[in-house]
């Protein structure tokens, strides 16, 4: 990265050394590549004491503001966690996440957060050369820590990607439990690709496919506009689809959540059973008591059980396999690979085409060779990436296939770990411990 | 608590403490490679070829990439190739000999023979016709910068993707430009 030292003094000796140099190099030679900076016509000397303006050089904002978002976001996420496990107040989770909503997204644009924050992450412990920021870091892992102690509290108030989707729930449905777990495996497989896609250096495509940042910056190309709408459409019916089935980092906090060392509960003491939160959850995270007698493990569902987690390994073998394998149309989107298959494919292209890459490249210094060492040496990271990339999903598939066969016997309403957000929306319908309430603490007991 | 119950806490206790070990092990490889600096994006106006890219695929609307003058590069030609069109009718400020589409380029007489052109940055929407027009026919004075008062930080710039010559870089937000004149290539 180049160095500037700017000082006033440096810069007018400079100039008047490149002057003479230029001055001396005119007298032999003409005026060549336009690529390369030169200084055809001298500086004049002026009579009139007229004086060289400055460049003008908007700043950045200021240094440290950053320290000031990642306070923001410790406080709400600190805040929150008060609100859900102790407090239990939806109302102030709610505006809580409406400020959230204003600074993470409206004020600071929704950039950086930590969804995008895992392509950074990853690209600078696998690319070359890439050098993270801290605060990226620390925006990525902090919510992670956070769900490790209490669950999805980021969800619930932090992600202005959440919030803005969590505000148009106006009449969600419910989804058939075979519907909602298929979708759910894509922020998984989102994840891989993200990680892989940003390891190679290729591109960020979580940022790219962000459908709520246009509406953030209130501009957005044509395309992405009526994606990020149409996503809040959906979302008045499919609670925060977004979320649900698409959020990468989101599939890693199901899993932190999952293994939470404490969670917000529906209810705050005994469940009593009441049904009263049945239908109190958009994203349908509250699992149901269930019929034991119907729902007990067959001896078809062992050996089904059985069968599946033998099968892990192979179908982690097989994708390893299958993702490398394809690795040539995986890389295809990194601008390298993209020139490199043009060029060798049809030569002629290099002097006829008017693409600006190719005239771009003629016009460059580099060869078609070093194109080419470039372009496989990219290939071979995402053959190597794709093992890993394969063996994920391989696994993936095999664990949500256990998953299918295995039953766990519940004998209250819970909420589920992974899926829940700790909104807080069914708390407030749970009877238990509210003064005014029939099922009042002293006579709890006899439900119970 | 039933035997399967203090089991299952069992696990789960062990996965929770693995998972934040994994966590905490990630985070200490990647402060290897972290600074405390920011980061923010700029063009190498060295390795800017003027593609026109930087007016149509920045996240902004105008871009927030604008046209800046070194004026210290300058020749102050009253024949400024950044300036007019190649093949102007005459040397006045109509709009039909300016290069620029938008008229955001402002030519001062200062002495004979010396203009002075200066960008109005809230016309420009940094399409690099200038800049070609400067780079081909006058001293480069004239190029492109990310301004920083406009730019959103984009975790990866919408313009990086596109440009065909990898002109766009991150810098240092200590060091926000890479004006010409002051800033020479590594
Ligand atoms: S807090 Fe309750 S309503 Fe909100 S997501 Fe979790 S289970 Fe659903
Ligand atoms: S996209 Fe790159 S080459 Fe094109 S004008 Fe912008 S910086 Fe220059
Ligand atoms: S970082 Fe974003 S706003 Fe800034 S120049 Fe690039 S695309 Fe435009
Ligand atoms: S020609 Fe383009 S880059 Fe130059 S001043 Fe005009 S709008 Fe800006």
């Amino acid at each position: 990265m180049p160095e500037i030292i700017k000082t006033a003094g440096d810069s007018i000796r400079k100039n008047i050394f490149l002057l003479t140099g230029i001055l001396l190099l005119l007298l032999f030679i003409v005026p060549g590549s336009a690529s390369a900076q030169q200084q055809r016509f001298p500086m004049p000397e002026f009579q009139t004491g007229y004086e060289l303006p400055d460049t003008d050089r908007p700043e950045p904002r200021a240094p440290g503001m950053e320290i000031f978002d990642l306070a923001v976001l410790v406080l709400v996420l600190a805040f929150t966690t008060w609100l859900v496990l102790k407090r239990r107040s939806r109302k102030l989770v709610f505006w809580t996440s409406v400020f959230a909503l204003l600074y993470f997204g409206f004020y600071r644009n929704g950039c950086i957060c930590p969804i995008g924050g895992v392509q950074n992450v990853s690209l600078a412990l696998f690319g070359d050369g890439y050098i993270l920021s801290l605060t990226v870091l620390a925006f990525f892992v902090i919510p992670l820590f956070v769900t490790l102690f209490a669950g999805r509290i980021f969800c619930a108030s932090a992600c202005p990607l959440g919030v803005i989707q969590d505000l148009v729930i106006i009449k969600p449905v419910k989804l058939p439990q075979w519907l909602q777990r298929t979708l759910g495996l894509i922020p998984f497989i989102f994840l891989g690709f993200a990680v892989l896609y940003a390891a190679t250096g290729t591109t960020f495509i979580i940022c790219r496919y962000d459908p709520f940042v246009g509406i953030f910056r209130m501009g957005a190309s044509f395309s992405m506009a009526i994606l990020g709408v149409s996503f809040l459409a959906a979302g008045i019916f499919v609670a925060r689809p977004y979320c649900r089935f698409l959020c990468p980092y989101g599939a890693i906090l199901r899993v932190f959540s999952i293994f939470s060392s404490r969670h917000m509960s529906i209810t705050p003491e005994e469940c009593i059973n009441c049904k009263l939160c049945e239908d109190s959850c958009p994203f349908d995270a509250i699992d149901y008591p269930n019929d034991e007698k119907k729902n007990r493990a067959t001896k078809a569902d062992y050996r089904r059980f059985v069968f599946y987690s033998a099968a892990i390994p192979v179908l982690i073998i097989a994708g390893a396999l299958a993702v490398s394998g394809s690795y040539k149309l995986l890389s295809k989107v990194h601008p390298d690979v993209y020139l490199a298959n043009l060029l060798v494919e049809d030569p002629g292209m290099m002097y006829e085409s008017d693409m600006t890459e190719i005239e771009t490249f003629m016009a460059s210094d580099r060869t078609l060779e070093m194109l080419v060492a470039d372009a496989t040496e990219v290939q071979s990271r995402f053959r190597r990436g794709g093992y890993y990339l394969g063996g994920f999903l391989g696994l993936l598939i095999g664990l949500s296939l256990t998953q299918q066969v295995t039953f766990r016997k519940r004998t209250i309403y819970e909420v589920n770990r992974g899926s829940c957000y700790s909104c807080g929306r069914c708390m407030e319908y749970c009877p238990v411990g509210k003064p005014d309430h029939p099922y009042h603490k002293e006579d709890n007991n006899n439900h119970s | 608590m039933s035997k399967i119950q203090s089991r299952r806490k069992f696990i789960r206790s062990i996965t929770r403490y693995s998972l934040g070990f994994s966590l905490a092990a990630l985070t200490g490889f990647s402060l290897g490679k972290a600074t405390k600096s920011e980061w923010v994006w700029q063009i190498d106006p060295f390795k800017c070829t003027s593609c026109g890219r930087c007016a149509t695929d920045c996240v902004l609307n105008p871009s927030a990439v604008k046209c800046v003058h070194a004026y210290d590069l300058c020749g102050y030609c009253d024949l400024c190739g950044g300036y007019l069109e190649p093949g102007h009718i005459s040397r006045d400020t109509a709009a039909e000999n300016q290069l620029c589409p938008t008229a955001a380029i402002e030519r001062r007489f200062i002495e004979a023979p010396y203009y002075e052109y200066k960008i109005k940055e809230d016309l420009c929407i940094g399409c690099a016709k200038c800049v070609e027009g400067c780079t081909a026919f006058g001293n480069g004075s004239l190029h492109l910068q990310v301004r920083h008062n406009l730019c959103t930080n984009c975790n990866e710039c919408a313009i990086a993707r596109v440009c065909p010559s990898d002109a766009v870089i991150r810098v240092k937000a200590e060091v926000p430009y890479l004006i010409k004149g002051g800033f020479t290539p590594e």
